[in-house]
């Protein structure tokens, strides 16, 4: 193309800009990158091929930091009068965002129809984290669950099959004590499992609780708690057990960020970590390695994680429309299938399983379908009206309990009380 | 008896120690950095195996540079550090000028507010500043990031000090050549103030240069971002941490200090020093 | 003539405290109000709650632990950062084999951002196979978890703060000592005086000054550098590296819970200027004793 044709070409797309400008719609979106660098750009070649279909909207994808980050952001710009249009949010700050009252149900912006073809289409265990009071607050986007990854080399080495995972309580503790090598000073070389509790250990330990036959730890209106039934104080004893009585994990917290390393470098030969690290496992790993889904105890049970899609309040109707037709854009089947195979989250809706392109991956990578096939076993994560701070309160007494400053039954005890007394303003 | 006797220049005990001390400290100071350096040009799966045939690569750099504007995000922060500096100066200078050489009714009170800044500082009133930028139309603007610091209680209290030093007689010796306030200030009480200049300007720099929480909230758009926040995006650790990465990161923006520190460290100290900071 | 100097020092000053007004005052007494309220939420609006959470405070363990912990982390990085930083400015100033790779290594935490370095102390401080670990295994230590037991990691994230600060007070060290007369030290050598005597009796009298603006930026520091906290311990375990800044901001910007922050942040500045004026006083006395 000549430059004078491109300006010519520029102009006339000038002219009919300013002719449509009552048309144009301004979004503005705020996203967190929680899996490293790369998928970022992801989201901006996403929005931006958006564009490139919709002329008339105009996205500015702003990248937020962690999900901490965005939500702080998008709470300041709120209270300050400048919220975005959507952001993707943790499926737990629902409630937050509720009792804020700076986001809009999307049930009221789509068809009776689409009700049923659209937010009726994804997995009913992200739903259960993006729905309450009868509406749907979330639309489920990166979406994760963690697994269980165990180290194919180390596990013949040990003398173990190397093609079967642990499916139960007993058999990680066995298999983690055939996979503890101690040296001849008795330190430790290589762990048999490795739960990582830093930072945020009561997903990770939901899974615990669902597979000893709880179902979530909160009531759907995220009013009540359940911190010191049997089953929870079971699961806990369990999760102590494993660096105290078996001597099969290192002791003290475990860091979030490091798992991936520990498990790459063979410090640890099964790890339980978030399927959004596959991509990273996959491209680095130098040796065989197996995914898995979490060790069932009564029964199997994993959470679910990860970030929705909200839509905030104080928009004008043309931008709402624009935002909820970007949505709806974005989580069908090719978009999502894109997103699932750029960085491992696990893709929302039934239907974009049935694509060619996700088929082919799943057939390079069946790893991937063990996060699909585990969410017919997943409870929601913990969320609550006050969430990060009950979360909080839950973490801090689970690491008391790891540390060893409070037995398990005594920390969630505690847990339950401190919880209580918070949400009795939401009773 | 020249000038240059050392008491403790030959071989003793206590100067070997001195000498061990020194590069002891200095081993321990530079780690992260060489751990960085070693992180950045190796693959990843040496992130945490020092061997020394470990294969070099450029590529953790190439993906870091990839994964965000560096060179923009750098500029963004120069423009930041120069912009803050230049404005805590010059409206820090006035002020100070004015409490170290006027009388005028509500001085005392007037000062015991500029200290009150030096105690609380501009991060934890964030979502109050947000709402004033907002109201201001700042927000996502370089102007912004900057702006809560310009009038610094530091520099004020700093600068005060030091124009109280200065003898009054320079004063009305400039006054009587008919030399005016402002000229005076520029003439007279910047150039022997340089020194604590310096001083503030190090600690403002460095800063602001540092500083993450309110760059964070206030940017959202590539031209604006410092390089703290672009930084972060490698530091999330929902998914596991990519060291290789984020050293390479860490170092592709923080070479050109480093460089010039070790470039002109002499000539940068000389001046420091010559400036007489105390 | 009197007036006409009033209406000169309120221009010079208008500037700086228009924006000294609207930035930091006008927010912070807005903070002093809020600390009556409760927290608004968007279904429920504020009331008033008097002293409510100041009495909160009270029986809050975790507000508790930060005070303790925050009382630590200061009393360790101030002396601390301050002594290491006069020893790295004496071992630097004259003569001494690599005195350019010296001062550069000293200086590097300045030009590194904390948010990024962090990470980089995470892994020395990895327990199994971080830097730490790997140098104690080959000395033959036991293993530790030094960020990962609330006995040490208070102390881990406080060396960090040490390492990031010192270097950077090195310079204003060097600078003062460069002002001590050279035929001090001559005269010194001549009469036989000890290097430990002459700093005693020479150098540490002259550099005061120095020592105090660099004590006063540590201590805001202490309570300003929580950035690795973000990183490492996210205040953890257990809330053993708890600092008042980083419990100040998780209770404002991942509670929301504004009013319950906002009484802590009356707090902390409370705190602050106790300290700080102390340290003023004696800043300012030096200052005019020249």
């Amino acid at each position: 193309m000549t430059n004078t044709l491109k300006s010519l070409l520029a102009g006339t797309a000038a002219i009919a800009l300013t002719s449509t400008g009552a048309l144009a719609v301004d979004l503005e979106f705020y996203f967190p990158v929680a899996v490293g660098g790369d998928a970022a750009s992801v989201i901006e070649d996403l929005t931006q091929a958006y564009m490139d279909e919709n002329p008339d909207v105009s996205i500015n994808a702003v990248y937020t930091g962690s999900y901490a980050d965005t939500t702080t952001r998008a709470i300041t710009a709120a209270r300050g009068g400048n919220a975005p249009q959507l952001a993707i949010l943790l499926s737990t700050d629902m409630f937050a965002m509720i009792d804020e009252d700076i986001v809009l149900p999307w049930d009221d912006f789509v068809s009776e129809e689409e009700l049923e073809s659209w937010i009726g289409g994804f997995y009913p265990a992200f739903m259960r984290n993006s729905q309450t009071e009868g509406k749907t607050w979330g639309i489920p986007f990166q979406r994760s669950t963690p697994v269980l990854f165990w180290n194919k080399d180390a596990f013949a080495a040990a003398g173990l099959d190397a093609d079967v995972a642990p499916e139960t309580w007993d058999d990680l503790v066995e298999f983690g004590k055939a996979l503890t090598i101690r040296d001849d000073a008795g330190n430790v070389t290589q762990w048999g499992v490795r739960f990582p509790s830093s930072g945020f250990p009561s997903w990770l330990y939901t899974g615990l609780v669902a597979s000893n036959g709880q179902d979530a730890l909160a009531n759907e209106a995220g009013t009540e708690v359940y911190f010191n039934t049997p089953e929870a104080v079971g699961a806990l004893e369990y999760l102590v057990s494993l660096a105290g009585e078996h001597e099969i994990m290192a002791p003290g917290i475990l860091d979030w960020g490091a798992t991936p390393r520990a498990f790459l470098d063979g410090e640890s030969a099964i790890v339980w970590t978030t399927t959004g690290n596959l991509t990273n496992i996959r491209a680095n790993a130098t040796f065989d390695f197996g995914v898995g889904m979490l060790p069932a105890n009564v029964r199997p049970g994993a959470p679910t994680g990860g970030g929705n899609f909200y839509l905030f309040d104080g928009a004008s109707d043309e931008q709402l429309e624009a935002a909820v037709d970007f949505v709806k854009w974005a989580t069908a089947p090719e978009q999502a299938a894109d997103w699932s195979i750029a960085t491992g989250y696990v893709a929302p809706r039934e239907d974009t399983w049935d694509t060619t392109r996700m088929q082919e991956y799943a057939q390079e990578v069946p790893g991937a379908l063990v996060a699909r096939e585990q969410l017919q076993y997943a409870v929601p994560e913990l969320s609550t009206f006050e969430g990060p701070r009950i979360t909080q309160l839950l973490n801090d007494n689970i690491a008391a309990a790891i540390v060893g400053d409070k037995t398990p039954a005594q920390a969630l005890a505690d847990a339950q009380t401190a919880a209580d007394a918070i949400l009795a303003a939401y009773q | 008896m020249t000038t240059h006797v050392r008491p403790h220049s030959a071989f003793q005990p206590d100067r070997l120690l001195f000498v061990i001390g020194a590069w002891l400290l200095a081993l321990i100071w530079i780690l992260p950095l060489a751990y960085a350096i070693w992180t950045a040009f190796h693959p990843s799966a040496y992130e945490t195996r020092f061997t020394l045939l470990a294969p070099l690569t450029l590529e953790n750099f190439q993906r870091a540079w990839n994964a965000a504007p560096f060179a923009r995000y750098f500029l963004n922060t120069i423009l930041l550090v120069t912009m803050v500096l230049t404005a805590q100066i010059v409206l820090c200078s006035l002020a100070a000028f004015a409490f170290a050489r006027f009388e005028f009714p509500g001085k005392n009170i007037l000062f015991a507010l500029v200290l009150i800044q030096l105690l609380v500082m501009p991060d934890v009133l964030l979502v109050r500043n947000y709402a004033t930028m907002r109201t201001l139309g700042l927000v996502d603007t370089i102007l912004a990031i900057g702006l809560p610091y310009f009038a610094s209680g530091f520099a004020i209290f700093l600068l005060r000090q030091t124009f109280k030093t200065i003898p009054r007689e320079l004063d009305d010796a400039a006054r009587v050549e008919g030399c005016s306030w402002l000229g005076l200030l520029w003439r007279v009480y910047i150039p022997l103030a340089r020194p604590t200049m310096l001083a503030f300007g190090l600690v403002s720099v460095s800063h602001h240069w540092n500083n993450f929480i309110w760059p964070l909230i206030i940017t959202s758009s590539v031209e604006t971002r410092p390089l703290t926040v672009g930084l972060s995006i490698f530091a999330t650790t929902d998914s596991g941490i990519e060291w290789s990465i984020i050293t390479a990161a860490t170092l592709i923006t923080s070479a050109p200090l480093l460089i010039g520190f070790l470039l002109f460290q002499r000539q940068f100290v000389q001046s420091f020093m010559r400036a007489g900071v105390k | 003539m009197f007036r006409r100097d009033w209406l000169i020092a309120f221009t010079f000053l208008a500037p700086a405290l228009i924006l000294l007004f609207g930035f930091t005052h006008y927010p912070a007494i807005q903070t002093l109000i809020d600390s009556f309220w409760t927290t608004p939420r968007g279904r429920r609006p504020a009331t008033f709650a008097g002293l409510g959470n100041y009495t909160r405070m009270l029986e809050d363990d975790i507000f508790r632990r930060a005070m303790i912990n925050n009382a630590i982390y200061a009393a360790i990085t101030i002396p601390t950062s301050v002594a290491l930083a006069l020893a790295m400015a004496l071992f630097v100033q004259g003569r001494i084999l690599g005195r350019g790779f010296l001062r550069m290594a000293y200086f590097t935490p300045t030009v590194l951002p904390l948010i990024a370095v962090a990470n980089i102390w995470l892994f020395f401080y990895l327990p199994g196979f971080g830097l730490f670990e790997q140098l104690r295994s080959w000395a033959g230590f036991s293993p530790r978890n030094w960020i990962g037991t609330p006995d040490t990691a208070l102390y881990a994230v406080t060396v960090v703060t040490i390492w990031s600060q010192a270097g950077f007070f090195m310079i204003f060290y060097l600078a003062a000592l460069q002002t001590i007369p050279p035929s001090l030290r001559d005269a010194a050598a001549i009469e036989g005086c000890a290097p430990l005597t002459f700093f005693r009796r020479v150098t540490w009298p002259l550099i005061m000054p120095t020592t105090l603006f660099v004590s006063v930026n540590a201590t805001i520091n202490a309570f300003r550098t929580v950035d690795h906290i973000f990183v490492m311990t996210q205040g953890g375990p257990n809330n053993a590296s708890m600092l008042l800044l980083y419990y100040i901001y998780e209770q404002g910007f991942r509670f929301w819970d504004t009013a319950y922050a906002s009484a802590l942040t009356v707090v902390m500045v409370t705190i602050l200027a106790l300290i700080g004026i102390g340290q003023f006083f004696l800043l300012d006395r030096k200052v005019h004793y020249r």
